[in-house]
Protein backbone atom coordinates (compact mmCIF):
# COMPACT_ATOMS: atom_id res chain seq x y z
CA UNK A 1 0.00 0.00 0.00
CA UNK A 2 3.20 2.39 0.28
CA UNK A 3 4.14 2.31 -3.07
CA UNK A 4 0.87 2.92 -4.76
CA UNK A 5 -0.79 5.42 -1.93
CA UNK A 6 1.96 8.03 -2.36
CA UNK A 7 -0.14 11.03 -2.23
CA UNK A 8 0.42 13.34 -5.57
CA UNK A 9 1.52 10.17 -7.44
CA UNK A 10 2.72 11.92 -10.62
CA UNK A 11 0.54 11.20 -13.55
CA UNK A 12 -2.34 12.39 -15.30
CA UNK A 13 -4.88 9.73 -16.98
CA UNK A 14 -3.71 7.14 -14.68
CA UNK A 15 -5.77 5.71 -12.61
CA UNK A 16 -2.37 5.55 -9.58
CA UNK A 17 -3.41 9.20 -9.13
CA UNK A 18 -7.11 9.24 -8.31
CA UNK A 19 -8.81 12.00 -7.82
CA UNK A 20 -12.43 10.93 -6.64
CA UNK A 21 -13.50 8.15 -4.86
CA UNK A 22 -14.57 6.17 -7.68
CA UNK A 23 -10.83 5.54 -8.63
CA UNK A 24 -9.58 5.45 -5.08
CA UNK A 25 -11.70 2.48 -4.55
CA UNK A 26 -10.35 1.00 -7.51
CA UNK A 27 -6.80 1.83 -7.15
CA UNK A 28 -7.30 0.03 -3.71
CA UNK A 29 -8.13 -2.83 -5.35
CA UNK A 30 -4.79 -2.63 -7.58
CA UNK A 31 -2.86 -2.14 -4.66
CA UNK A 32 -4.35 -5.92 -2.89
CA UNK A 33 -3.98 -7.42 -6.19
CA UNK A 34 -0.78 -6.02 -6.72
CA UNK A 35 0.80 -6.86 -3.38
CA UNK A 36 -0.51 -10.11 -2.93
CA UNK A 37 0.93 -11.36 -5.86
CA UNK A 38 4.04 -8.92 -5.94
CA UNK A 39 4.98 -10.93 -2.46
CA UNK A 40 4.03 -13.95 -4.04
CA UNK A 41 5.93 -14.07 -6.58
CA UNK A 42 9.09 -12.67 -4.49
CA UNK A 43 8.63 -16.05 -2.09
CA UNK A 44 8.45 -18.27 -5.03
CA UNK A 45 11.79 -16.82 -6.61
CA UNK A 46 13.43 -16.77 -3.11
CA UNK A 47 12.50 -20.51 -2.43
CA UNK A 48 13.94 -21.38 -6.41
CA UNK A 49 17.20 -19.59 -5.83
CA UNK A 50 17.81 -20.57 -2.39
CA UNK A 51 17.26 -24.17 -3.57
CA UNK A 52 19.58 -24.16 -7.17
CA UNK A 53 21.92 -22.57 -4.62
CA UNK A 54 21.97 -25.81 -2.01
CA UNK A 55 22.21 -28.37 -4.77
CA UNK A 56 24.62 -26.00 -7.31
CA UNK A 57 27.41 -29.10 -6.31
CA UNK A 58 25.68 -31.35 -7.76
CA UNK A 59 24.21 -29.63 -11.23
CA UNK A 60 27.14 -30.79 -13.33
CA UNK A 61 26.20 -34.76 -13.43
CA UNK A 62 22.85 -36.20 -13.27
CA UNK A 63 20.88 -35.82 -10.20
CA UNK A 64 20.18 -38.35 -8.82
CA UNK A 65 16.37 -39.15 -7.42
CA UNK A 66 16.26 -37.86 -3.92
CA UNK A 67 15.76 -40.74 -1.34
CA UNK A 68 12.92 -40.71 0.00
CA UNK A 69 11.47 -41.39 3.56
CA UNK A 70 8.10 -42.26 5.76
CA UNK A 71 8.89 -38.76 7.47
CA UNK A 72 10.01 -36.58 3.89
CA UNK A 73 6.68 -38.48 2.29
CA UNK A 74 4.47 -36.51 4.86
CA UNK A 75 6.49 -33.36 4.83
CA UNK A 76 5.41 -32.54 0.76
CA UNK A 77 2.33 -33.53 1.62
CA UNK A 78 1.93 -30.76 4.30
CA UNK A 79 3.62 -28.33 2.06
CA UNK A 80 2.38 -29.10 -1.28
CA UNK A 81 -1.44 -28.85 0.38
CA UNK A 82 -0.76 -26.13 2.96
CA UNK A 83 0.19 -23.91 -0.45
CA UNK A 84 -2.71 -25.01 -1.63
CA UNK A 85 -4.45 -23.74 0.82
CA UNK A 86 -2.61 -20.58 0.84
CA UNK A 87 -3.20 -20.02 -2.70
CA UNK A 88 -7.28 -20.23 -2.38
CA UNK A 89 -7.20 -18.34 0.48
CA UNK A 90 -5.38 -15.40 -1.30
CA UNK A 91 -7.58 -15.79 -4.62
CA UNK A 92 -10.77 -15.64 -2.10
CA UNK A 93 -9.45 -12.90 -0.67
CA UNK A 94 -8.72 -11.01 -4.00
CA UNK A 95 -12.45 -12.03 -5.41
CA UNK A 96 -14.07 -10.74 -2.06
CA UNK A 97 -11.97 -7.55 -2.70
CA UNK A 98 -12.76 -7.02 -6.10
CA UNK A 99 -16.65 -8.11 -4.97
CA UNK A 100 -16.71 -5.24 -2.45
CA UNK A 101 -15.09 -2.68 -4.27
CA UNK A 102 -17.69 -3.34 -7.35
CA UNK A 103 -20.35 -3.10 -4.53
CA UNK A 104 -18.75 0.17 -3.27
CA UNK A 105 -18.67 1.42 -7.19
CA UNK A 106 -22.73 0.11 -7.69
CA UNK A 107 -23.99 1.92 -4.49
CA UNK A 108 -22.62 5.37 -5.33
CA UNK A 109 -25.82 6.27 -6.64
CA UNK A 110 -27.03 9.29 -5.32
CA UNK A 111 -30.74 11.37 -6.10
CA UNK A 112 -29.29 14.31 -5.64
CA UNK A 113 -26.43 13.89 -8.53
CA UNK A 114 -25.64 16.38 -10.81
CA UNK A 115 -26.51 14.88 -14.31
CA UNK A 116 -24.41 15.59 -17.24
CA UNK A 117 -25.12 14.05 -20.50
CA UNK A 118 -22.35 12.21 -22.50
CA UNK A 119 -22.91 11.37 -26.08
CA UNK A 120 -19.69 9.31 -28.07
CA UNK A 121 -19.26 10.66 -31.70
CA UNK A 122 -16.65 9.27 -34.00
CA UNK A 123 -14.35 10.68 -33.38
CA UNK A 124 -15.47 13.73 -30.29
CA UNK A 125 -17.72 13.71 -27.61
CA UNK A 126 -20.51 15.62 -27.25
CA UNK A 127 -21.57 16.71 -23.83
CA UNK A 128 -24.83 18.45 -22.51
CA UNK A 129 -25.77 19.99 -19.26
CA UNK A 130 -29.67 19.13 -19.30
CA UNK A 131 -31.66 22.21 -17.83
CA UNK A 132 -35.62 22.40 -16.87
CA UNK A 133 -35.40 25.43 -18.83
CA UNK A 134 -34.54 24.54 -22.34
CA UNK A 135 -33.38 27.43 -23.16
CA UNK A 136 -30.31 27.33 -20.65
CA UNK A 137 -29.32 23.26 -21.68
CA UNK A 138 -26.14 23.68 -22.09
CA UNK A 139 -24.38 22.50 -25.52
CA UNK A 140 -20.76 22.16 -25.87
CA UNK A 141 -18.22 19.37 -27.14
CA UNK A 142 -14.92 17.20 -25.71
CA UNK A 143 -14.25 19.62 -22.15
CA UNK A 144 -16.38 18.40 -19.00
CA UNK A 145 -16.54 21.05 -16.59
CA UNK A 146 -17.63 19.81 -13.49
CA UNK A 147 -18.46 21.06 -9.93
CA UNK A 148 -15.55 19.88 -7.06
CA UNK A 149 -16.80 17.40 -4.76
CA UNK A 150 -20.26 17.02 -5.86
CA UNK A 151 -21.63 13.80 -6.80
CA UNK A 152 -21.99 13.84 -10.99
CA UNK A 153 -23.89 11.49 -12.88
CA UNK A 154 -22.94 10.39 -16.30
CA UNK A 155 -25.43 9.62 -18.25
CA UNK A 156 -23.94 8.53 -21.74
CA UNK A 157 -24.78 7.04 -25.21
CA UNK A 158 -23.26 6.58 -28.74
CA UNK A 159 -24.15 8.16 -31.48
CA UNK A 160 -21.97 5.76 -34.13
CA UNK A 161 -20.70 2.94 -33.23
CA UNK A 162 -19.30 1.57 -29.18
CA UNK A 163 -17.12 4.18 -27.44
CA UNK A 164 -15.75 3.66 -23.52
CA UNK A 165 -15.63 6.86 -21.71
CA UNK A 166 -12.86 6.77 -19.23
CA UNK A 167 -11.17 9.45 -17.65
CA UNK A 168 -9.02 6.98 -15.29
CA UNK A 169 -7.82 9.66 -12.57
CA UNK A 170 -11.87 9.81 -11.86
CA UNK A 171 -13.46 6.35 -12.36
CA UNK A 172 -13.55 2.95 -13.91
CA UNK A 173 -14.53 2.79 -18.10
CA UNK A 174 -18.06 2.62 -18.96
CA UNK A 175 -19.14 1.37 -22.21
CA UNK A 176 -21.27 3.79 -24.15
CA UNK A 177 -23.30 1.71 -26.45
CA UNK A 178 -25.76 3.06 -29.65
CA UNK A 179 -29.19 2.75 -28.94
CA UNK A 180 -28.61 1.79 -25.26
CA UNK A 181 -27.95 4.79 -22.65
CA UNK A 182 -26.31 4.15 -19.47
CA UNK A 183 -25.00 5.89 -16.08
CA UNK A 184 -22.05 5.81 -14.52
CA UNK A 185 -21.41 7.82 -11.03
CA UNK A 186 -18.08 9.83 -10.24
CA UNK A 187 -17.03 12.87 -8.30
CA UNK A 188 -13.78 14.93 -8.22
CA UNK A 189 -12.67 16.22 -5.37
CA UNK A 190 -9.26 17.87 -6.54
CA UNK A 191 -9.53 20.62 -8.45
CA UNK A 192 -7.77 20.21 -12.07
CA UNK A 193 -8.10 19.20 -15.80
CA UNK A 194 -8.16 15.42 -15.42
CA UNK A 195 -7.40 13.91 -19.61
CA UNK A 196 -10.02 11.24 -20.20
CA UNK A 197 -9.36 9.00 -23.48
CA UNK A 198 -12.07 6.80 -25.21
CA UNK A 199 -11.26 3.31 -23.93
CA UNK A 200 -13.05 1.06 -26.99
CA UNK A 201 -11.96 0.96 -30.42
CA UNK A 202 -13.90 3.10 -32.41
CA UNK A 203 -12.29 3.24 -35.48
CA UNK A 204 -9.12 5.14 -37.38
CA UNK A 205 -9.24 8.29 -34.94
CA UNK A 206 -9.70 6.42 -31.68
CA UNK A 207 -6.50 7.31 -30.64
CA UNK A 208 -7.27 10.79 -31.31
CA UNK A 209 -10.73 11.10 -29.63
CA UNK A 210 -9.62 12.51 -25.73
CA UNK A 211 -11.52 14.72 -23.41
CA UNK A 212 -10.99 16.63 -20.54
CA UNK A 213 -12.58 16.88 -17.13
CA UNK A 214 -12.40 20.50 -15.53
CA UNK A 215 -12.99 20.46 -11.84
CA UNK A 216 -13.65 24.01 -10.23
CA UNK A 217 -15.37 25.06 -7.69
CA UNK A 218 -19.08 25.56 -7.28
CA UNK A 219 -19.19 29.07 -8.04
CA UNK A 220 -16.58 28.93 -10.39
CA UNK A 221 -18.59 26.16 -12.51
CA UNK A 222 -21.71 28.15 -12.30
CA UNK A 223 -20.26 31.42 -13.76
CA UNK A 224 -19.21 29.04 -16.65
CA UNK A 225 -22.30 27.30 -16.79
CA UNK A 226 -24.24 30.78 -17.48
CA UNK A 227 -21.67 32.06 -19.24
CA UNK A 228 -21.95 29.11 -21.96
CA UNK A 229 -25.54 29.11 -21.69
CA UNK A 230 -25.81 32.55 -23.08
CA UNK A 231 -25.98 32.58 -27.18
CA UNK A 232 -23.37 34.02 -29.21
CA UNK A 233 -22.70 37.77 -29.21
CA UNK A 234 -23.03 39.08 -32.63
CA UNK A 235 -19.94 40.38 -34.04
CA UNK A 236 -18.85 43.58 -33.71
CA UNK A 237 -16.14 43.90 -35.93
CA UNK A 238 -16.29 44.47 -39.82
CA UNK A 239 -13.61 41.29 -40.12
CA UNK A 240 -15.60 39.62 -37.82
CA UNK A 241 -18.91 40.38 -39.58
CA UNK A 242 -17.74 39.17 -42.75
CA UNK A 243 -16.30 36.13 -41.10
CA UNK A 244 -19.44 35.17 -40.04
CA UNK A 245 -21.02 35.33 -43.36
CA UNK A 246 -17.88 32.96 -44.93
CA UNK A 247 -19.29 30.60 -41.72
CA UNK A 248 -22.82 31.06 -43.10
CA UNK A 249 -22.53 30.70 -47.10
CA UNK A 250 -19.67 27.65 -46.53
CA UNK A 251 -19.31 24.06 -45.50
CA UNK A 252 -19.46 24.91 -42.09
CA UNK A 253 -23.41 26.04 -41.93
CA UNK A 254 -24.02 22.26 -42.76
CA UNK A 255 -22.79 20.68 -39.71
CA UNK A 256 -22.10 22.90 -36.61
CA UNK A 257 -24.18 25.14 -34.90
CA UNK A 258 -23.89 28.76 -33.64
CA UNK A 259 -26.54 29.41 -31.44
CA UNK A 260 -27.68 33.23 -31.85
CA UNK A 261 -27.23 32.75 -35.83
CA UNK A 262 -28.92 30.41 -38.60
CA UNK A 263 -26.54 27.83 -37.91
CA UNK A 264 -28.39 25.21 -36.50
CA UNK A 265 -26.99 21.59 -37.59
CA UNK A 266 -25.63 18.88 -35.21
CA UNK A 267 -23.29 16.52 -36.83
CA UNK A 268 -19.84 18.35 -35.87
CA UNK A 269 -19.55 20.44 -32.12
CA UNK A 270 -21.41 23.13 -31.40
CA UNK A 271 -19.00 26.02 -31.98
CA UNK A 272 -20.96 28.73 -30.12
CA UNK A 273 -18.30 28.99 -27.67
CA UNK A 274 -15.58 27.30 -29.35
CA UNK A 275 -12.94 29.84 -28.21
CA UNK A 276 -13.28 29.17 -24.59
CA UNK A 277 -12.37 25.57 -25.26
CA UNK A 278 -8.49 25.46 -24.88
CA UNK A 279 -7.77 22.23 -26.95
CA UNK A 280 -10.00 21.14 -30.70
CA UNK A 281 -10.09 17.94 -32.59
CA UNK A 282 -10.87 16.35 -29.25
CA UNK A 283 -7.93 17.16 -27.19
CA UNK A 284 -5.69 16.68 -30.49
CA UNK A 285 -4.12 20.17 -31.02
CA UNK A 286 -4.40 23.44 -28.53
CA UNK A 287 -6.85 26.09 -29.90
CA UNK A 288 -4.60 29.00 -31.17
CA UNK A 289 -5.55 30.45 -34.19
CA UNK A 290 -3.08 28.77 -36.61
CA UNK A 291 -3.96 24.94 -35.70
CA UNK A 292 -7.75 25.95 -36.24
CA UNK A 293 -6.80 28.08 -39.27
CA UNK A 294 -5.02 24.67 -40.28
CA UNK A 295 -7.79 22.31 -39.23
CA UNK A 296 -10.41 24.46 -41.26
CA UNK A 297 -8.71 24.08 -44.49
CA UNK A 298 -7.67 20.67 -44.54
CA UNK A 299 -8.70 18.66 -41.15
CA UNK A 300 -7.62 15.44 -43.08
CA UNK A 301 -4.09 15.98 -43.09
CA UNK A 302 -4.42 16.65 -38.96
CA UNK A 303 -6.71 13.34 -38.35
CA UNK A 304 -7.01 11.67 -41.37
CA UNK A 305 -10.61 9.54 -42.08
CA UNK A 306 -12.55 12.34 -39.29
CA UNK A 307 -15.86 13.88 -40.90
CA UNK A 308 -14.31 17.16 -41.37
CA UNK A 309 -14.06 17.92 -44.71
CA UNK A 310 -10.68 19.69 -46.40
CA UNK A 311 -12.38 23.61 -46.78
CA UNK A 312 -11.03 25.38 -49.89
CA UNK A 313 -11.40 29.05 -49.28
CA UNK A 314 -9.46 32.67 -50.27
CA UNK A 315 -6.56 33.56 -47.03
CA UNK A 316 -8.76 36.76 -46.78
CA UNK A 317 -12.07 34.55 -46.24
CA UNK A 318 -10.27 32.17 -44.06
CA UNK A 319 -8.73 35.17 -41.88
CA UNK A 320 -12.19 36.55 -41.60
CA UNK A 321 -13.77 33.37 -40.44
CA UNK A 322 -10.65 32.88 -37.52
CA UNK A 323 -11.64 36.34 -36.36
CA UNK A 324 -14.82 35.67 -36.11
CA UNK A 325 -14.18 32.10 -34.20
CA UNK A 326 -11.90 34.03 -32.32
CA UNK A 327 -15.04 36.09 -30.88
CA UNK A 328 -17.07 32.92 -30.11
CA UNK A 329 -16.04 33.41 -26.48
CA UNK B 1 1.16 -34.77 -47.31
CA UNK B 2 -0.95 -33.80 -50.44
CA UNK B 3 -4.27 -32.88 -47.66
CA UNK B 4 -0.93 -30.43 -46.18
CA UNK B 5 -0.47 -29.19 -49.68
CA UNK B 6 -3.68 -28.20 -50.39
CA UNK B 7 -4.48 -26.59 -47.34
CA UNK B 8 -1.38 -24.92 -47.24
CA UNK B 9 -2.42 -23.05 -50.50
CA UNK B 10 -5.89 -22.79 -49.53
CA UNK B 11 -4.74 -20.68 -46.25
CA UNK B 12 -2.48 -18.84 -48.89
CA UNK B 13 -5.47 -18.42 -50.95
CA UNK B 14 -7.32 -17.16 -48.14
CA UNK B 15 -5.00 -14.41 -47.46
CA UNK B 16 -4.21 -13.57 -50.84
CA UNK B 17 -7.80 -12.81 -51.34
CA UNK B 18 -7.50 -10.35 -48.49
CA UNK B 19 -5.12 -7.96 -50.70
CA UNK B 20 -7.21 -6.20 -52.40
CA UNK B 21 -8.78 -4.08 -50.33
CA UNK B 22 -10.53 -0.90 -51.71
CA UNK B 23 -8.69 2.38 -51.04
CA UNK B 24 -10.15 4.99 -49.03
CA UNK B 25 -9.41 8.21 -49.98
CA UNK B 26 -9.65 10.83 -46.86
CA UNK B 27 -8.11 13.78 -48.33
CA UNK B 28 -9.87 14.04 -52.15
CA UNK B 29 -7.51 16.81 -53.66
CA UNK B 30 -7.37 20.07 -54.26
CA UNK B 31 -10.16 19.54 -57.02
CA UNK B 32 -12.27 17.69 -55.03
CA UNK B 33 -12.94 19.85 -51.54
CA UNK B 34 -13.83 22.28 -54.09
CA UNK B 35 -17.15 23.35 -53.04
CA UNK B 36 -19.84 22.60 -55.82
CA UNK B 37 -20.94 25.98 -56.93
CA UNK B 38 -23.77 25.67 -59.25
CA UNK B 39 -25.44 28.83 -60.42
CA UNK B 40 -27.66 31.56 -58.68
CA UNK B 41 -31.30 29.83 -58.70
CA UNK B 42 -33.11 32.77 -60.70
CA UNK B 43 -34.63 33.04 -63.82
CA UNK B 44 -32.18 35.84 -65.05
CA UNK B 45 -29.24 33.01 -66.20
CA UNK B 46 -26.42 34.62 -67.60
CA UNK B 47 -23.55 32.86 -69.65
CA UNK B 48 -23.75 29.36 -71.65
CA UNK B 49 -24.62 26.01 -70.07
CA UNK B 50 -23.00 25.50 -66.38
CA UNK B 51 -19.37 23.01 -66.51
CA UNK B 52 -20.26 20.05 -64.34
CA UNK B 53 -17.38 18.51 -62.81
CA UNK B 54 -16.10 14.72 -63.91
CA UNK B 55 -16.96 12.96 -61.02
CA UNK B 56 -14.65 10.22 -59.62
CA UNK B 57 -14.81 6.68 -59.16
CA UNK B 58 -17.49 7.64 -56.28
CA UNK B 59 -19.84 4.47 -57.31
CA UNK B 60 -16.92 2.05 -57.52
CA UNK B 61 -15.95 3.12 -53.61
CA UNK B 62 -18.00 0.98 -50.91
CA UNK B 63 -16.46 3.60 -48.38
CA UNK B 64 -17.89 6.64 -50.33
CA UNK B 65 -21.40 5.32 -50.99
CA UNK B 66 -21.27 4.84 -46.96
CA UNK B 67 -19.87 8.22 -46.63
CA UNK B 68 -22.92 9.54 -48.42
CA UNK B 69 -25.79 7.23 -46.98
CA UNK B 70 -24.18 9.19 -43.75
CA UNK B 71 -24.45 12.73 -45.18
CA UNK B 72 -28.02 12.17 -46.34
CA UNK B 73 -28.86 11.72 -42.85
CA UNK B 74 -26.61 14.57 -41.72
CA UNK B 75 -27.46 17.03 -43.78
CA UNK B 76 -31.17 16.08 -43.31
CA UNK B 77 -32.27 14.80 -46.56
CA UNK B 78 -33.86 12.27 -45.25
CA UNK B 79 -36.03 15.09 -43.37
CA UNK B 80 -37.59 15.53 -46.95
CA UNK B 81 -37.13 12.38 -48.99
CA UNK B 82 -37.42 9.54 -46.05
CA UNK B 83 -35.02 6.97 -46.38
CA UNK B 84 -35.44 6.78 -49.74
CA UNK B 85 -38.78 6.27 -49.60
CA UNK B 86 -40.21 9.61 -49.74
CA UNK B 87 -42.70 11.98 -48.17
CA UNK B 88 -42.51 15.94 -48.54
CA UNK B 89 -39.79 15.25 -51.41
CA UNK B 90 -40.21 12.69 -53.79
CA UNK B 91 -39.32 8.71 -53.41
CA UNK B 92 -35.81 8.22 -54.05
CA UNK B 93 -35.55 4.16 -54.28
CA UNK B 94 -38.62 3.92 -57.09
CA UNK B 95 -38.02 4.15 -60.93
CA UNK B 96 -39.49 7.68 -60.77
CA UNK B 97 -37.31 10.37 -61.74
CA UNK B 98 -38.58 13.99 -62.34
CA UNK B 99 -35.02 15.20 -62.76
CA UNK B 100 -33.05 12.50 -64.30
CA UNK B 101 -31.64 9.91 -62.68
CA UNK B 102 -27.94 9.87 -64.61
CA UNK B 103 -24.92 10.75 -62.13
CA UNK B 104 -25.05 14.10 -63.73
CA UNK B 105 -28.37 15.12 -63.40
CA UNK B 106 -28.60 14.07 -59.79
CA UNK B 107 -25.48 16.36 -59.15
CA UNK B 108 -27.29 19.42 -61.07
CA UNK B 109 -30.86 18.58 -58.91
CA UNK B 110 -28.48 18.89 -55.17
CA UNK B 111 -25.88 21.90 -56.31
CA UNK B 112 -29.06 23.61 -58.08
CA UNK B 113 -31.86 23.17 -56.38
CA UNK B 114 -35.25 22.28 -58.18
CA UNK B 115 -38.95 24.11 -57.66
CA UNK B 116 -40.88 23.28 -55.51
CA UNK B 117 -39.29 22.74 -52.37
CA UNK B 118 -35.74 21.00 -53.10
CA UNK B 119 -33.41 23.85 -51.90
CA UNK B 120 -30.02 24.90 -53.46
CA UNK B 121 -26.67 23.48 -51.63
CA UNK B 122 -24.61 25.32 -54.44
CA UNK B 123 -21.35 26.84 -51.71
CA UNK B 124 -22.48 24.53 -48.96
CA UNK B 125 -20.94 21.43 -49.74
CA UNK B 126 -17.92 20.56 -50.90
CA UNK B 127 -17.33 18.66 -54.44
CA UNK B 128 -16.67 15.39 -53.70
CA UNK B 129 -19.87 14.71 -50.90
CA UNK B 130 -22.15 15.88 -53.31
CA UNK B 131 -20.85 12.83 -55.58
CA UNK B 132 -20.96 10.98 -52.41
CA UNK B 133 -24.53 11.88 -51.88
CA UNK B 134 -25.18 10.97 -55.84
CA UNK B 135 -23.67 7.44 -55.74
CA UNK B 136 -25.64 6.82 -52.27
CA UNK B 137 -28.58 8.05 -54.12
CA UNK B 138 -28.66 6.02 -56.69
CA UNK B 139 -27.94 3.08 -54.71
CA UNK B 140 -31.62 3.65 -53.09
CA UNK B 141 -32.96 1.74 -56.62
CA UNK B 142 -30.55 -0.44 -56.69
CA UNK B 143 -28.44 0.89 -59.30
CA UNK B 144 -25.05 0.27 -58.29
CA UNK B 145 -23.35 -3.14 -57.62
CA UNK B 146 -24.39 -5.20 -54.70
CA UNK B 147 -20.58 -4.94 -53.38
CA UNK B 148 -20.75 -1.56 -53.26
CA UNK B 149 -24.05 -0.63 -51.80
CA UNK B 150 -24.40 -0.57 -48.08
CA UNK B 151 -25.24 -3.83 -46.48
CA UNK B 152 -26.80 -2.65 -43.26
CA UNK B 153 -29.03 0.50 -41.59
CA UNK B 154 -29.01 1.71 -38.16
CA UNK B 155 -32.58 2.75 -38.82
CA UNK B 156 -35.45 0.44 -37.84
CA UNK B 157 -35.63 -1.92 -40.88
CA UNK B 158 -38.83 -0.66 -42.85
CA UNK B 159 -37.48 -1.53 -46.16
CA UNK B 160 -34.15 -4.23 -47.74
CA UNK B 161 -30.75 -2.81 -47.59
CA UNK B 162 -29.61 -0.88 -50.48
CA UNK B 163 -27.76 -4.36 -51.18
CA UNK B 164 -30.79 -6.37 -51.79
CA UNK B 165 -32.30 -3.76 -53.52
CA UNK B 166 -33.53 -5.14 -57.01
CA UNK B 167 -32.66 -2.86 -59.45
CA UNK B 168 -35.61 -0.47 -60.19
CA UNK B 169 -34.58 0.52 -63.88
CA UNK B 170 -31.66 0.63 -66.07
CA UNK B 171 -30.52 3.67 -66.91
CA UNK B 172 -28.85 2.59 -70.22
CA UNK B 173 -31.96 0.85 -72.00
CA UNK B 174 -33.74 4.16 -71.65
CA UNK B 175 -31.00 7.45 -71.43
CA UNK B 176 -32.89 10.32 -70.18
CA UNK B 177 -31.24 13.61 -71.87
CA UNK B 178 -28.92 15.40 -69.86
CA UNK B 179 -29.41 19.29 -69.55
CA UNK B 180 -26.61 21.05 -68.21
CA UNK B 181 -27.46 24.67 -67.27
CA UNK B 182 -31.06 24.28 -67.05
CA UNK B 183 -32.42 25.15 -63.41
Amino acid sequence: MILVHVPGFPGNQTSLNPVGPGAERIEGEFALIFWITAIVYCLVLIALVVYVLRRRHSLNIMPEPMPTTPQSDRWAKVAVSGAMVVTVLLLFIMMIGSFVTGHALGNMNRETAYTIDVYGHQWWWEVHYPNDEPDKTVVTANEIHVPLGVPLRIHGTSRDVIHSFWAPNVQGKRDLMPGYETDVMMQIDQPGRWRGQCAEYCGEQHAHMSFYMVAEPGPQFQQWLSQQAASSVPPSTPQAVRGQQVFLGHACVMCHTVRGTPAGSRVGPDLTHVASRSTIAAGLLPNTIGNLGGWILNAQSIKPGCRMPPNHMTGSELQDLLAYLETLK
Amino acid sequence: MMRLAATTLLLCACAFAGCKREQRVFDPGSSGSQIANGVAVNEVHAGGSVSIPEHGPYEESAYAVGEGKRLFSAFNCAGCHNHGGGGIGPALMDAKWIYGSHPEQIYSTIVQGRPNGMPSFAGKIPDYQVWELVAYVRSLSGQLPTDVAPGRSDEIQVKKAEQAKKKEHSPDQNPQKIQKGQP
